[in-house]
């Protein structure tokens, strides 16, 4: 469904980098664009370090030195982010634009009920006093599907599971209304049962108040489940972005092959061993010339050195950033998997 | 759990540590009600008395009193020594003319603990002293600690020149030998201040000379606060810097403070004690543990009178109460400890 109105979030060729003395630069997150529309779920997925988090992070301006965002836009409802002031920033974060964290209870202060914590938000957005605000917060956290709502409002955070913790953080978040979530790894630290639960809560929550999501994740399974869209990023770049359906359907670059080939499958023909991608990812202070897959990619030839291949569309609105991509895999390769198309 | 249980937990000294300190605060609020007397009436018949006897006596009408004692006689002026006049029995009243106990008017005095060498009563001027002595900790601790949490978490949080100028401040009031320092300053208080001005001057200048090193281990523990999920968290809400620091970076610290006050309480007693013994601190005629200590600096006055080492006894006691307590708080709270 092409967009017919200005995106919610429109992310043109952001970088954010680390700068280590003497004078390296380690390019975090490298020219990295995309869209989220109003309304809909962009999954940015890819291995540990490939610049998924910072991602999040430069769109709230949380990034912490020695990074820094180096170029780039963000545009938010017309307005681009990095311009703004920090005081701007401010009245946006927590109130147009949320973000919820990996370890639910770490991100929560143990010393403040949750009642308070989630209080915290309103009354800086929309200066509630005191009853008020406790009044919201047993609302958010009956949102959340937290039994009992009135009297756990006054629990600390280290008398609740794991996943009643992560409801808390998504009660804060939402508590606002915000236009956009940004959940880094919201699951990753759950176990798959209340995973499931999660994942739910948060798109019935996203219908409800009909709010855009960018959720980060190495789980390509929750990908393939609950995302319109997916952008696939390695090593700071994007690699692969386009419609869950087409990209889990007609995978372009061989890295996001590679991936969906690793995933172990129930039932599949016997295999001697898992399917893997051989090698670690790149140091981004010592990157290889031209593609920064190439090492790694079973299909790389002479041009994939001397060029870096840009992000550009493939089939569609389907992009892939690769000179050969959509073309078949060696057959016997470990980065073969089940299936793989031709 | 409640606050008993929670003390029972230590033992005896810990109880008995918080027993006696409840019991000393308490004293020194209600001095005037727990002191026989008046702390600097001098009862020139009476230099360097030693402790009267109580005894119980039996009742032969009611308006008497349970309690009494047998007065002392100055036998011999030039080498004060006294004899007890066990054929006269003086009443020693309880709750009588607004005060705990008391003899009536009139009728012979009662020293719980002696008399110093101008014949004041010790006890009433312990008794009196408690409150120098103990409101120096208290409002030292406050002060100092208060100072040193907003330098240390301000200089921890912020960082870059901020931090860069406050620990060089720090770094440089470390460096000067605080003690002699202290001595340096208290010797520049006018003698002709009053009392309460001047323990206010002596409470000040110890407080600015201790808040540097405490706000160095603020700054250390905030350094590694800050980096806690839950501040990023709090950023990504919207919060200011300010309302982190005071909200979240502050409240992480307490746990730390809390035990260092109690411990530092001491240090603050016993500078004071040490600055009035030296004579700079409180001034007589007004007491304070401390200075009534310097009587008992000559070791002939000591054989002599031993009693007149008696505030060191209190001294003494509150410093191993508040060290008792600081290390039971401090095993309770360090969620290393194991104890919890």
């Amino acid at each position: 469904m092409p967009s017919d109105s200005m995106p919610l979030l429109d992310v043109r060729h952001l970088r954010t980098s680390f700068f280590i003395p003497p004078g390296g630069e380690a390019r975090a997150v490298d020219d990295v664009s995309f869209t989220v529309e109003a309304g809909r779920t962009l999954g940015l997925v890819g291995e540990s370090g490939c610049g998924k988090t910072m991602t999040a992070l430069s769109i709230l301006r949380l990034v912490s030195p020695p990074g820094r965002i180096v170029d780039g836009e963000v545009i938010f409802d017309g307005r681009d982010l990095l311009r703004l002031t920090e005081a701007q920033m401010r009245a946006l974060r927590g109130n147009e634009i949320a973000m919820i964290f990996q370890e639910p209870m770490s991100s929560l202060n143990p010393l403040f009920t949750v009642g308070d914590q989630i209080a915290e938000a309103v009354r800086l957005h929309e200066g509630l006093g005191r009853q008020a605000a406790r009044a919201r917060a047993i609302e958010m956290l009956r949102l959340v599907e937290i039994p009992e709502a009135d009297r756990r409002v006054d629990d600390y955070p280290h008398q609740l599971s794991g996943g009643m913790r992560q409801r808390v953080m998504i009660a804060i978040a939402l508590s606002c209304r915000p236009r956009l979530l940004i959940a880094d790894e919201p699951t990753t630290a759950l176990d798959v049962t209340i995973q499931a639960q999660i994942l739910d809560l948060l798109q019935s929550l996203r219908q409800r108040f009909d709010m855009a999501l960018l959720l980060v994740t190495h789980d390509l399974g929750i990908v393939a489940e609950r995302t319109d869209e997916v952008a696939v990023m390695y090593a700071g770049r994007i690699v692969e972005r386009g419609r869950v359906a087409e990209v889990f359907a007609h995978p372009l670059h061989p890295y996001t092959r590679g991936l969906i080939a690793s995933v172990p499958k129930i039932g599949a023909r016997k295999q001697r061993r898992l399917a893997t991608i051989p090698g670690v990812v790149p140091d981004l202070l010592h990157l290889p010339s031209g593609c920064r897959f190439r090492d790694r990619c079973a299909i790389a030839v002479a041009a994939c050195s001397t060029t870096d291949p840009p992000l550009e569309p493939h089939r569609g609105e389907h992009l892939a950033a690769c000179i050969r991509a959509g073309e078949p895999l060696p057959a016997r390769g470990p980065a073969e998997g089940r299936g793989a198309p031709p | 759990m409640s606050w008993w249980r929670w003390l029972r937990g230590g033992g005896v000294p810990v109880v008995g540590s918080a027993a006696i300190l409840i019991a000393f605060y308490l004293m020194a609020v209600l001095a005037p009600v727990v002191a026989p007397y008046d702390p600097g009436e001098q009862n020139r018949a009476f230099p360097n008395c030693p402790p009267s006897v109580l005894f119980v006596r039996p009742l032969r009408d009611w308006g008497q009193s349970i309690l009494a004692t047998h007065p002392y006689r100055l036998a011999d002026p030039a080498a004060r020594r006294y004899e007890i006049l066990a054929d006269v029995t003086a009443p020693v009243r309880l709750l009588y003319a607004g005060r705990l106990f008391t003899t009536p008017a009139g009728e012979p005095r009662y020293f719980l603990m002696g008399t110093d060498s101008l014949g004041r009563d010790l006890f009433s001027r312990i008794v009196f002293g408690s409150r120098v002595s103990l409101a120096v900790g208290i409002i030292g601790v406050t002060i100092s600690f208060t100072i040193g949490t907003l330098v240390g978490s301000a200089a921890g949080y912020l960082g870059g020149q901020i931090d860069n100028v406050v620990m060089r401040v720090v770094e440089i009031e470390m460096a000067l030998p605080s003690f002699y320092f202290l001595l340096a300053l208290a010797a520049v208080i006018p003698p002709r201040l009053s009392p309460a001005a001047t323990f206010l001057l002596i409470v000040a200048i110890m407080s600015l000379i201790s808040w540097s090193g405490f706000a160095r281990i603020i700054r250390g523990l905030v350094l590694s606060l800050r980096s806690l999920e839950y501040v990023d968290a709090a950023r990504a809400l919207g919060a200011s810097r300010w309302r982190i620091i005071v909200r979240h970076i502050i409240p992480g610290t307490f746990s730390y403070t809390v035990v260092a006050a109690t411990l530092g309480i001491p240090s603050f007693i016993l500078g004071e004690s040490a600055l009035s013994l030296l004579g700079l601190g409180i001034q007589e005629p007004s007491a304070s543990w401390g200075n009534m200590l310097a009587d008992a600096q000559n070791v002939q006055n000591l054989v002599k009178y031993p009693w007149i080492l008696i505030p060191g006894a209190f001294i003494f006691l509150t410093v191993m109460s508040f060290n008792f307590l600081g290390d039971y708080l401090r095993d309770r709270l360090d969620p290393r400890s194991g104890i919890r």
